[in-house]
């Protein structure tokens, strides 16, 4: 996935080091690789890389990761945002 | 307990391929439940997919000649990645499946391997903590599964990789196409029918085989050539296939439309590639939410303004 790469400095995700326990399952999930462990810690290292789809938050036990996670899809928010002024949606759902 | 053939037959096949071109696509599913490959016993490995039947399939033409359980949950026919970002290929389900099946009646260990992209929807320490099954993320293709379990169970920097080649950027067009559809065919009619009115036959033709020609950068041009086009912006590379398109066809059809038409032929064209190729953002495995949104806020005002902006020019070189 190195050939692409989206917009910077926009994603949402956080990790709080001081309750992250080390246990590496956020490295194991992320299909991006934007986790690696130093000292028995998680550690972001290319955070641009993400595309928040929550699995590192979803598999985090002691909740030390947060990020808006969703889908992508800009018809998807379009039709949100329709539905939000009570508009019809277009055709597609994602 | 069902036996599972590991031979796709002539029916999969095709169903595949109807499912790619979204004929019946949200009704190819297989029922869930637990099933055998071969002829496991209490202590082969069970592997967790989704009810979608081309992930069903994958999976279990990608086991053949061996001795596992398929444990297939309820996605109602979307694929696992899909349905863990929507949760139906969740934590719950997962559990209610295990309890369904009886699965511990058929296994002795108290491991599942699932996909790694099922990570969004399944929280592995929840389903161990309430049915004692650790939960390994496997591979992320079905078709690594071989490798991994003749390694050991050991899931290698390659397995972890997500890769968006052209060969799978490619099966996603036809999709993309057939999703365009209802609209193009308004449209395209529409532009033959005016075109046809202000002028001849022949006009109306270029009119409407222009904006075809935008449809196709944006749906299949877009997501072709994506690593090489410019920028990290889907609506810049959506654009910069337009435009080139809007260049070839100035240079074929544009013949005498003058300076001011050709302008705003050229910016339509430009502006409706970027559109349809902001939507292929839903179909790749690596744009953010957050990017989508930042890119919509910018890219949606500016392709409304370029179209008011060719509007115009058509009108000045209509009437003035």
């Amino acid at each position: 996935m190195k050939d692409f790469r989206y917009l910077k400095n926009v994603v949402t995700l956080r990790l709080d080091g001081k309750i992250c326990i080390g246990c590496g399952r956020c490295m194991e999930v992320c299909p991006h690789g934007v986790f690696t462990i130093e000292n028995r810690k998680a550690r972001i290292t290319d955070l641009d890389a993400c595309m928040e789809c929550g699995a590192c938050s979803k598999n985090c036990a002691v909740a030390a990761i947060t990020v808006a996670a969703g889908v992508g899809c800009a018809l998807g928010m379009i039709n949100e945002w329709l539905q939000g002024l009570n508009l019809p949606r277009t055709g597609r759902g994602c | 307990m069902p036996l599972l053939s590991t031979q796709l037959g002539c029916r999969d096949r095709l169903g595949a391929w109807k499912a790619r071109w979204g004929i019946g696509r949200m009704s190819y599913l297989t029922p869930p439940g637990l099933y055998a490959i071969g002829s496991p016993g209490s202590d082969d490995p069970v592997i967790v997919t989704a009810n979608y039947k081309m992930s069903y399939d994958i999976v279990r033409s990608a086991l053949h000649g061996r001795n596992v359980w398929i444990l297939v949950l309820e996605t109602f026919g979307i694929n696992v990645w899909c349905a863990a970002g929507k949760g139906t290929f969740g934590t719950d389900e997962l559990i209610h499946r295990i309890d369904a099946a009886h699965l511990t009646q058929a296994v002795n260990h108290r491991t599942l391997l699932l996909p790694i992209l099922a990570a969004p929807g399944i929280a592995a320490h929840e389903v161990t903590r309430r049915t004692g099954f650790r939960v390994h993320f496997a591979t992320i293709q079905a078709t690594d599964l071989p490798e991994f379990l003749d390694n050991g169970m050991v899931t290698t920097a390659a397995m972890r990789e997500l890769t968006f080649t052209f060969r799978e950027r490619l099966v996603l067009v036809p999709v993309e196409i057939v999703l365009a559809l209802k609209p193009t065919i308004f449209i395209t009619a529409l532009l033959f029918l005016v075109g046809t009115a202000f002028n001849e036959a022949a006009a109306g033709f270029t009119a409407a085989a222009a904006f075809l020609g935008a449809v196709a950068a944006g749906t299949i041009a877009t997501p072709l050539l994506l690593p090489w086009l410019p920028g990290s912006s889907f609506a810049v590379k959506g654009a910069t296939c337009g435009m080139g398109w809007g260049l070839v066809w100035l240079a074929l059809a544009g013949g005498d439309i003058g300076v001011p038409a050709g302008a705003g032929t050229l910016l339509a064209l430009t502006a409706v590639s970027s559109f349809y190729a902001l939507n292929f953002t839903g179909s790749t495995p690596f744009t953010s939410r957050s990017g989508v949104k930042k890119e919509m806020r910018i890219a949606l005002p500016a392709m409304i303004a370029t179209l008011v902006g060719a509007t115009l020019l058509w009108l000045w070189a209509a009437f003035l």
